[in-house]
């Protein structure tokens, strides 16, 4: 790991007056020196968040609040996560290991870099990393990358699973900078990397997380979280599902599908979402709507079984709730 | 005891060198031309290690885990992977199990740090300890310090302790031997024997 400087503010404003050019902020530090380690980061100076007191967690009728420096392990833990947003629980449980559990924070999850091995081998060219490199992922090793949404430039996929269930809750990212707050939903928060498949969200360099909101509702009260993959624990997703319904004697009311691991951001299926509004809570609607899950997939060459994986996935999440 | 304690870390110390330790990838070298920052001087630092106060002198860029083994000389936290990915680093900060690979010294001063020389009440070995001698829950012993401290924080934090929810939450610790069988074993005997002396 080369040199850097460490920056150990105590307040917000000074943590956001010190970002500069090169420099970058350090949450729990479990993607960021993995980066480091790797010559993929080489910042001059870290800029250290955990005086910040933004660790806190909160739940009212009105929703959920999560500090941006909360630690997976104890939103996971959270009895209010586990009654009222179950999917988040499960999403987190299913990530990483206990130990990078209880030091990865909320806010750093949802900045986690791609784990395209392309990407996070320095000896490779990328066009995440260096504009107009190339992307050697396009017809080489793309098991783990893209069904929907990549571009000639690049077919990386988000590798966090708790940004699927916060999908499928409609959360909101609130983040602040220089010049203020400002409140995105988490469906405008990731970008698809077009021609610019460096620029993965919308967070600017000197802006910080705060905090996650979520609304309270029927649907995140039964909403779950599937994840596949190559072993049965401590693997990133093949693909997953977060779904959520709102069901009302039997019919459903309200519906919200996301697919993780297909797509640079967290795929909210909206055809399968309108299949199983107004229908019938069973195994039949729940099987139409999963077939329509991955609607308009352009699979790469070698990931072109997730296509039908993530409609089981969509399936047996569905499944898990009635 | 003393004497053997000392023996048997210089054992483990010389058996590390001839073990193929798991890693990722090969070590490479950090490119020449990219230019690095002017390395900072090292600080001087203070940290809680098994009740004692260390000091030391660390760079920004010292983990906790090379700070440990390279300049406190406890070698017991292992390095395996360096990335996460295999618990060998597994120390509690605060009671919470961690992993040493990923977490800078700087950033855990006036915290309580335990490591694997710490578990130990004197001769009184831990009980996860004294149960993976009793299971034969090793083979080369590179992993077992990493799971012996996974372990600990494991039982303390409160789980079932069917065979299952054992090997899901033991799944951040990862033995090249497969000595897997006698490690949930292991760890399911001080469990149930913990729940019957009614010690949670
Ligand atoms: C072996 C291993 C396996 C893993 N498996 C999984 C898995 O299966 N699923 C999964 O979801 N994750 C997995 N992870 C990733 C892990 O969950 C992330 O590394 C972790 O969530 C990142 O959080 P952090 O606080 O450590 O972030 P850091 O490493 O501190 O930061 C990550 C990035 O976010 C920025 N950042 C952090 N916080 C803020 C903030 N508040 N505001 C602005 N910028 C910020 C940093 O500058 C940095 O660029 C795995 C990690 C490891 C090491
Ligand atoms: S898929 Fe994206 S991240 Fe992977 S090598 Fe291509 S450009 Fe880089
Ligand atoms: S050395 Fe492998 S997890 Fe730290
Ligand atoms: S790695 Fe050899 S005993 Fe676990």
């Amino acid at each position: 790991m080369q040199a850097f400087d460490l920056i150990r503010p105590t307040d917000l404003p000074a943590a956001i007056a010190a970002m500069g050019k090169g420099r970058r902020f350090i949450a729990g530090g479990t993607d960021l020196l993995q980066l480091m380690k790797e010559n993929i980061e080489t910042p001059s100076a870290l800029i250290d968040l955990d005086a910040l007191a933004l660790d806190g967690i909160g739940a009212d009728g009105g929703g959920l609040m999560l500090g941006a420096l909360a630690r997976m392990a104890d939103v996971a833990a959270h009895p209010a996560v586990r009654a009222e947003y179950p999917a988040i629980s499960q999403a987190l449980l299913s990530a990483a290991s206990p130990q990078v559990r209880n030091m990865g924070t909320v806010g750093g999850n949802l900045l986690q870099r791609t784990r395209c091995v392309y990407f996070r081998d320095a000896a490779f060219p990328c066009n995440k990393r260096t504009p107009g490199a190339g992307c050697p992922a396009i017809a080489g090793q793309n098991r783990m990358l893209a069904i929907l949404g990549g571009s000639a430039d690049c077919i990386a996929t988000h590798p966090s699973d708790l940004p699927v269930a916060l999908a499928a809750l409609e959360a909101t990212v609130v983040m602040q900078g220089p010049n203020g707050t400002r409140r995105v939903p988490i469906s405008d928060f990731y970008l698809l990397p077009g021609t610019t498949p460096g620029q993965e969200t919308v967070l600017a360099p000197d802006e910080i997380i705060t905090m996650i909101e979520v609304p309270a509702s029927a649907w995140a009260r039964r909403s779950a979280y599937v994840k596949l993959r190559d072993r049965a624990s401590f693997e990133f997703a093949l693909v997953a599902a977060a779904v959520a319904l709102d069901v009302r004697d039997g019919t459903i009311a309200a519906a919200r599908v996301a697919l993780g691991g297909v797509a640079a951001k967290p795929w909210r299926a909206m055809a399968a979402e309108a299949a199983l509004v107004g229908q019938k809570a069973d195994g039949a609607t729940f099987a139409q709507a999963a077939a329509l899950a991955t609607e308009g997939a352009r699979p790469a060459g070698r990931n072109g079984f997730k296509v039908r994986l993530a409609q089981r996935a969509v399936a047996r999440a569905l499944g898990a709730l009635v | 005891m003393a004497t053997f304690a000392l023996t048997r870390r210089a054992l483990i110390a010389g058996a590390a060198l001839v073990i193929a330790i798991p890693r990722l990838r090969a070590p490479r070298a950090a490119p020449a031309a990219t230019p690095a920052a002017a390395t900072p001087a090292p600080s001087l630092i203070s940290l809680q290690i098994n009740g004692h106060e260390r000091r030391l002198a660390v760079e920004p860029r010292t983990t906790l885990l090379d700070a440990l083994r390279e300049q406190l000389d406890l070698t017991g936290t292992k390095k395996g992977c360096d990335r996460g990915a295999c618990g060998a680093c597994t120390v509690h900060v605060d009671g919470r199990r961690v992993n040493a690979c990923l977490t800078l010294a700087m950033r855990v001063q006036g915290r309580a740090i335990t490591t694997i020389e710490g578990l130990a009440q004197g001769d009184d070995l831990h009980p996860v300890q004294a149960a993976f001698i009793r299971h034969d829950a090793f083979q080369c012993g590179y992993c077992t310090p990493g799971q012996i401290m996974s372990a600990a924080a494991f039982l303390a934090e409160g789980h079932d302790a069917d065979p299952a929810t054992i090997r899901e939450w033991m799944s951040g610790n990862i033995c090249r031997c497969g000595a897997y069988p006698h490690i949930v074993d292991a760890v399911r005997d001080v469990a149930i024997s913990r729940a019957a002396n009614g010690a949670g």
